[in-house]
């Protein structure tokens, strides 16, 4: 082949990628349009107030298409499907309580996107506004509204192969003090002082003494539930194979996921409730592999996501093993109870 | 062809190969084909990794922690994987580029597979395929290059290839983002781009780099045990043994940004940049570095790198806060990539055979990448038991010593010019 044939060869070839390439690129930007009209069929939603105060209502991230989309809604607890009040506010991750608020952003910059938490009082307003190392994951907010926590996946960057660590940071919303990473609170792990450059924290979640808070510890290939002290910056292992807790209302039980033997490498968690005085263990009736904070809705009942046609959906199962999971609402994520 | 290339031969076998420049700023043709295959394919491969957290958790929901676990498995097959690929393409003499070609063939299927994989155990396969594609043709690749320059312009070809390689990898996340940025969860058009991309990067392979030519003693097919019998030769040996003794006390780069980080308090926001700080002084000097490497030396200049990154740790173990300790920092340790990366296969290429060049240097690659993920396991360890400062400080006496050993180890015969 002369070098003449080979260059037009690639010259053809280069017209050709570059169509197929643009081809998929305006294909991506034309589905705008489409996302931001409204899904037929899918909940109703109308820009309105939203706020954090009173109570018997549910406010979650919107991920039905349409206008609204990514955006903070509320609807009344007792009707978690009907329609859904917007409040401008777009967040990849939310909890709230007690008037306070926690909203994980993505801030788009020329080159990449950076993240960070904006603490909300009661009406949406920002409070203070804080760094996250890397993309969001967990947010919850103490049930006094005293402090706030998230975690986010740091690494993963293109230099650093696909290898993640998470960090999890604590705030006291009064203050403003910022515990960027929990990395550096004292480990004690069965009872002995315990030191490690692997350990990785997430998912935070807040007894209501404002002191004590659980959370997930994992180092040398295996997951703790430890129990934290804010006041003595330590954090105690309590139990293993403990992912993503959360604190019932009335602080004896601990739901979480659980990495189940023998599951699917993509899909190995299942949905279980420890009770804290006698450590035992309660599977629910949740069949599927959860990858999600739980949140307790009352002492008897839990919600979570799972994946859904538009990202996710919202499920709420009995928090003592019995039932049957039942989806409460199309499209949504990151769930609060007000009230 | 079974003698080395020794400087005292060389006048005569430059002026035997075609592609080899007789001026001193030429860089073969190949060189320049094969450094743009892999900046057109490290465009493409960056692309994906740039935004593949994102999509696990903002577009697919899932947690990328599992993911990290299955990676330390890929990258020990990957390992494999290249001394296979190293060994298939010595056999037959010219495949060299046909087993690079399936490298490169079987990562650019990769990509649009990763549009309909949406869990992540074949999102898993597909990156381990990914891997399999890129441990397949880093050796075919080197040997080509080395094959194609003389031992005395070995150096700069090789830094042309690694600048040019590292270019692509600076520019791959800036085009991901610029895709992210124009359209709405676009990640299948960061995915088709990349596809597209890797084609164009396979074709370029196809189109412009040489085949190889007909083995230098037919008959004589190079078997696996050629390719240990290697390890041999003197020469050989000591470089190997060398290049995995500073192996042993390479700390690995995130374990350098993280002490970075604690030392400077490194805002969060900026601490994903750290590395495109090291990208970037490699870049700049992958070149110079290499075509010192010509003039005083490979292994002068492969000792002199493993000094740069001892200074760096100096420096980490300094009471010494401040912006410029950390343009230093990231200054010598991509001048240690600029100094060590290429400079190590140029210098290798001196002491293998041209028949058995891609094994050997699959395995000279492979005994570094073993006793560097060695490195990481023991500094992981060290830090957990004795703090972060004091496991640096074993690492630089470790450095210092296998630096200081490596040096009575020089090979008698790759000295000046």
């Amino acid at each position: 082949m002369t070098v003449r044939s080979r260059v037009l060869i690639l010259v053809a070839a280069v017209a050709v990628l570059a169509a197929v390439g643009l081809a998929a690129v305006l294909h991506a930007s034309a589905r705008a349009e489409r996302r931001d009209r409204t899904q037929a069929g899918g909940p109703r939603v109308t820009s309105g107030t939203v706020t954090l105060h009173g109570s018997g209502r549910l406010v979650f991230r919107n991920m039905a298409w349409g206008p609204h989309r990514d955006e903070l809604t509320a609807v009344p607890a007792g009707d978690p499907g009907g329609p859904r009040t917007a409040a401008g506010l777009k967040c990849l991750r939310f909890h709230a309580a007690s008037g306070t608020g926690v909203c994980l952003q993505a801030v788009h910059g020329p080159v990449s996107d950076t993240y960070r938490a904006l603490i909300l009082d009661a009406r949406l307003h920002i409070v203070d506004r804080y760094d996250v190392p890397g993309i969001p994951s967990r947010a919850r907010v103490s049930p006094t509204g005293h402090f706030a926590a998230w975690t986010a996946f740091v690494g993963g960057d293109s230099y650093a192969g696909t290898n993640f660590s998470t960090r999890a940071a604590i705030v006291d919303t009064r203050t403003g003090e910022l515990i960027p990473s929990l990395e550096s609170f004292r480990i004690v792990r069965d009872g002995r002082p315990y030191r490690a450059a692997d350990a990785n924290f997430w998912g935070v979640t807040f007894a209501a003494d404002d002191r004590t808070f659980y959370a997930t510890l994992a180092t040398g290939g295996r997951t703790y539930l430890v129990r934290g002290d804010l006041r003595g910056r330590t954090v105690t292992t309590l139990h293993t194979n403990v992912e993503c807790p959360s604190l019932s209302p009335d602080g004896t039980r601990v739901a979480y996921k659980k990495r189940v033997a023998g599951l699917p490498g993509d899909a190995p968690w299942r949905l279980y409730v420890l009770d804290l005085r006698t450590m035992r263990e309660t599977p629910l009736a949740e069949p599927r592999s959860v990858d999600d904070q739980a949140l307790w809705r009352d002492t008897r009942t839990l919600v979570y996501a799972l994946p859904g046609d538009y990202g996710a959906d919202l499920y709420e199962v009995q928090a003592d093993g019995s039932g049957r999971p039942r989806r409460i609402s199309a499209a949504a994520v990151s769930p609060a109870y007000l009230g | 062809m079974y003698v080395a290339d020794s400087r005292a031969s060389t006048s005569a076998h430059g002026a035997a190969r075609p592609a080899a420049g007789r001026r001193r700023a030429a860089v073969a043709p190949t060189v320049l084909a094969l450094g743009t295959v892999s900046l057109v394919t490290d465009v493409s491969s960056e692309m994906v990794t740039a935004v593949l957290p994102l999509y696990l958790v903002t577009g697919l929901g899932l947690s990328p922690l599992g993911f990290g676990l299955l990676d330390g498995i890929y990258n020990g097959f990957s390992a494999l994987v290249r001394l296979v690929g190293g060994h298939f393409a010595d056999r037959g003499g010219g495949r060299h580029k046909w087993v690079a070609g399936l490298g490169y063939g079987i990562s650019a299927l990769c990509k649009p597979l990763l549009l309909v994989a949406h869990s992540l155990t074949p999102l898993g396969a597909v990156l381990a395929a990914d891997r399999t594609g890129k441990g397949l043709r880093t050796a075919p690749r080197d040997a080509l290059i080395s094959l194609s320059s003389t031992p005395e312009t070995r150096g700069r070809a090789f830094g042309v290839h690694r600048a040019m390689d590292t270019a692509g990898a600076l520019l791959g996340p800036l085009v991901a983002f610029l895709i992210l940025r124009a359209t709405v969860d676009g990640y299948d058009a960061v995915f088709a781009v990349s596809a597209c991309v890797a084609a164009l990067g396979l074709l370029v392979l196809v189109l412009f780099v040489p085949g190889g030519r007909a083995p230098a003693a037919p008959g004589q097919r190079p078997t696996l045990r050629a390719a240990v019998g290697l390890l041999r030769r003197r020469d050989l040996r000591r470089i190997t043994v060398c290049a995995l003794l500073l192996g042993l006390a390479t700390v690995s780069d995130s374990f350098v940004y993280l002490l970075l980080q604690r030392r400077l308090g490194v805002p969060d926001r900026w601490f994903a940049l750290l590395p495109l700080g090291t990208a970037a002084a490699f870049l700049l000097l992958a070149v110079p570095l290499g075509r010192l490497a010509d003039r005083v030396g490979g292994w002068a200049v492969f000792l002199a790198g493993h000094g740069a990154l001892l200074l760096a740790y100096a420096l980490l173990l300094t009471s010494w806060h401040g912006t410029g300790l950390l343009c230093l920092v990231l200054a010598l340790h991509g001048g240690f990539y600029a100094a060590t990366d290429g400079v190590l296969m140029a210098a290798a290429s001196d002491s293998v055979p041209e028949r058995l060049r891609s094994s050997g240097l699959a395995v000279v690659q492979t005994g570094q990448a073993l006793t560097r993920f060695a490195c990481s396991l023991l500094f992981g360890t060290a830090w957990t038991v004795w703090g972060d400062r004091a496991a640096l400080a074993g690492a630089a006496v470790a450095l210092a010593a296998c630096a200081a050993f490596s040096l009575t180890l020089r090979p008698a015969r790759t000295v000046t010019a």
